[in-house]
């Protein structure tokens, strides 16, 4: 009986903890055995997308919910785990936010591991080189923090814009400060658009900060990895990320600990005279979808995986930088980490990441335009016009 | 007598007829196997893929949605694919005009009599042993703003020199990989055009040289003629390889930044593929294969008829 696992933790101690609970639950049930496919994000999709296409699903897979696993889920390829969740009140030790993501048409397909929110990781040593005494709360302090940054010779911030779902994360929390919730919600029920003017405006606003040039040089042709490898080095003073990031960079960093201490974290900055709150939150969790074929024993290996001490050890540690368990949520020991964890829980709306929770056409033709305003080829209205065409074949 | 000839007659048209029908078995059993894999895995995808292009398919569940010739029309209004397609020939322009002649020039220049021609030889023809992909991670390092020799190394030579983004900049982008792509190729034809040129009788120089042909002379009017065979397969497998380039393109820059070196290999796979768009996809895939029987039936007919009769 063999388990086939795909997780895309491809560093570090999150790897090695992943690898270590498939020892464990091995070795208490050992007619099992559990295959790690370890890739990285953007690999990780492309070969998910293919196994989907030829219907071969692996058993656990990584999954952020949303309308990318609503596609997998309405063409059957996923279970439903839905009963499972009601025994041994497995679904009631989820706190409901991230777990909902895992709900299409009422049926759960799988379970998250690991909740957060997109904010800013900045390197404080550079940011008191710099001489930048209090972090930005709105759109125009950041821009000044930027020109301070820039005129202490520090590249401001770090972005791997190759892959364009980092770059996606701005202009999706500046439409997310203009437009608010309301504005998202009539785009994607179609009372609206996707070229309204709250996402003209969030384009509008990006393109102050390119226009700064903040990056560091080449960045459009510069990978995740590559991103993460600047702020690992402390060439770039910020980058705005998941909550992962705090235990990724410092993962490649040469002195781990070291690094980690550097690292703070602050909010997305409000922008003024927009209808969003500052509360409001970009984010996503990180879970295990469960694929067709699984063998019964994959559901035991899913609430192993998602037990509360384990829970609890990963929030300790950081390795889940928010536990998803309800019993594990004091557990977050790591001052950054606390941080998110109080920004989360007075987040007055949830956004999920756009290439997650709309069909994957849009969500790539979101981060395919955004990438435009970066490379500044196109212009905000032409960027929203772009999306909007997209999303009106895909959505209707 | 004469029935034993008609006997023998009979007999040898029975014998006949059965060495003819064994050498049927013979050649049915040698071509069979091929054809019939051929048919499964090249003829038969290939029809399918014409069929899929004629629905919106997102490849999960059955197919649904006809559209006719719907996809084709909307690949021939995207821009993206335009520009795409006119990467592919700029590929194409390049290297008929940069790595073919070089190649050449360097095949000519490592004719006989050069010391140590064999090793120099063997360096050339390296780069084309390597896998694609690892080409790509290579020049990948080579070609990074920050760490990369490539920025090392100018900014070591020239003095004030900024860090240029090699794969981050959409106007050089193209032009970045053109460097890597005929790093990587440009043995291949080399060791083509070395071999065609040990074809060539030494007589038909040297009788050129007698009658007072100077060496650019000579080259003009009886290595290159005489090298014309080659020459002209060489020409049709590099325009073949740049219409249907993916793996370096694909490991360098996916296509970007912006789409700026997106070729129509790539196109497919990010706008079919990964948004789950299969009879799209396979509609672009069906697009390239015309443009490159085209070329080829074209070319074969028109140019390489004269080389094989």
């Amino acid at each position: 009986m063999q388990i086939d696992w795909w997780h895309i933790t491809t560093s570090g101690e999150g790897k090695d903890n992943w690898t270590k609970q498939a020892q464990l639950f091995t070795k208490q049930h050992p007619n099992v055995s559990i295959k790690i496919t370890i890739l990285e994000n953007q690999a990780f999709k492309n070969k998910l997308a293919t196994v989907m296409q030829s219907g071969s699903p692996p058993d656990v897979f990584q999954s952020w919910g949303g309308g990318v696993l609503g596609e997998y889920a309405r063409a059957g390829l996923v279970k439903d785990i839905t009963a499972d969740l009601q025994q041994n009140g497995w679904g009631d030790s989820f706190l409901q936010g991230p777990l909902d993501l895992y709900k299409i048409d009422g049926k759960y397909y799988g379970v998250p591991w690991q909740a957060g929110m997109v904010g800013f990781w900045y390197n404080k040593e550079l940011f008191d080189k710099a001489g930048i005494k209090q972090l930005p709360t709105t759109w125009d302090e950041l821009l000044d923090v930027v020109k301070q940054l820039k005129a202490a010779g520090i590249t401001p911030i770090a972005l791997g814009e190759k892959d364009s779902w980092t770059g996606a994360f701005w202009w999706e929390y500046l439409a997310l400060r203009v437009g608010g919730k309301e504005a998202f919600e009539k785009a994607y029920n179609r009372q609206g658009s996707f070229a309204d003017e709250p996402f003209v405006e969030a384009g509008r606003l990006l393109k102050q900060l390119v226009d700064l040039k903040p990056f560091q040089t080449g960045f459009l042709g510069a990978s995740y990895s590559d991103h993460q490898a600047l702020m690992a080095n402390e060439k770039a003073a910020m980058e705005l990320m998941g909550q992962w990031a705090l235990i990724v960079d410092s993962g490649l960093a040469k002195k781990p600990e070291e690094f980690e201490k550097k690292l703070d974290w602050f909010p997305f900055p409000e922008v003024k005279g927009g209808a969003g709150k500052p509360t409001d939150a970009l984010g996503g969790a990180d879970g295990f979808a469960i694929g067709k074929d699984a063998p019964p024993e994959t559901i035991d290996f899913v609430r192993f995986l998602t037990r509360p001490e384990l829970q609890k050890q990963m929030g300790a540690t950081g390795l889940a930088s928010l536990p998803t368990v309800k019993a594990a949520a004091s557990s977050v020991k790591q001052p950054a980490l606390r941080k998110i964890q109080q920004a989360l829980s007075k987040a007055t709306y949830y956004q999920l990441y756009y290439d997650q929770f709309l069909p994957p056409a849009t969500g790539a033709a979101v981060n395919d335009n955004t990438q435009r305003l970066f490379a500044g080829t196109a212009s905000p209205e032409d960027v929203a016009k772009a999306i909007e065409q997209v999303a009106a074949t895909e959505l209707g | 007598m004469s029935s034993g000839a008609t006997k023998s007659a009979v007999a040898y048209g029975v014998r006949a007829r059965s060495i003819r029908w064994s050498k049927l078995l013979v050649v049915l059993g040698f071509l069979v196997p091929p054809a019939v894999i051929y048919i499964w895995l090249v003829l038969l995808p290939m029809a399918q893929a014409v069929f899929y292009s004629l629905y919106r398919w997102n490849g999960l569940g059955p197919l649904q949605h006809f559209v006719g010739l719907g996809n084709y029309e909307l690949i021939l209004r995207d821009r993206v694919f335009i520009s795409a397609l006119g990467h592919n020939l700029i590929i194409v322009a390049l290297s008929i005009c940069i790595q073919l002649p070089l190649a050449l020039a360097l095949a000519l220049l490592l004719r006989g009599g050069v010391p140590g021609r064999a090793a120099f030889r063997m360096i050339f023809f390296l780069p084309y042993v390597l896998s694609e992909v690892v080409t790509g991670v290579i020049w990948s390092f080579i070609y990074n703003p920050q760490n990369g020799l490539m920025n090392a190394l100018l900014g070591a030579v020239i003095p004030g020199f900024k860090p240029i983004g090699w794969l981050g900049d959409p106007g050089i982008v193209l032009y970045a990989l053109f460097v890597v792509i005929t790093w990587k190729y440009f043995g291949l034809h080399f060791i083509l055009y070395t071999a065609g040129l040990q074809d060539i009788p030494s007589e038909l120089e040297e009788a050129a040289e007698i009658d007072g042909a100077s060496t650019w002379q000579k080259l003009r009017y009886v290595t290159i003629p005489l090298l014309g065979r080659t020459i002209r397969l060489s020409v049709f497998l590099s325009v073949l390889g740049s219409l249907q380039i993916f793996d370096l393109i694909w490991v360098m820059t996916t296509g970007g930044p912006v789409n700026a070196s997106e070729t129509m290999a790539t196109y497919l796979y990010k706008f079919g593929f990964q948004r789950f768009a299969i009879g799209y996809g396979s509609a672009v895939a069906v697009v390239l294969f015309v443009i490159c029987l085209a070329f080829a039936i074209f070319y074969q007919r028109q140019i390489m008829s004269r080389d094989y009769s």
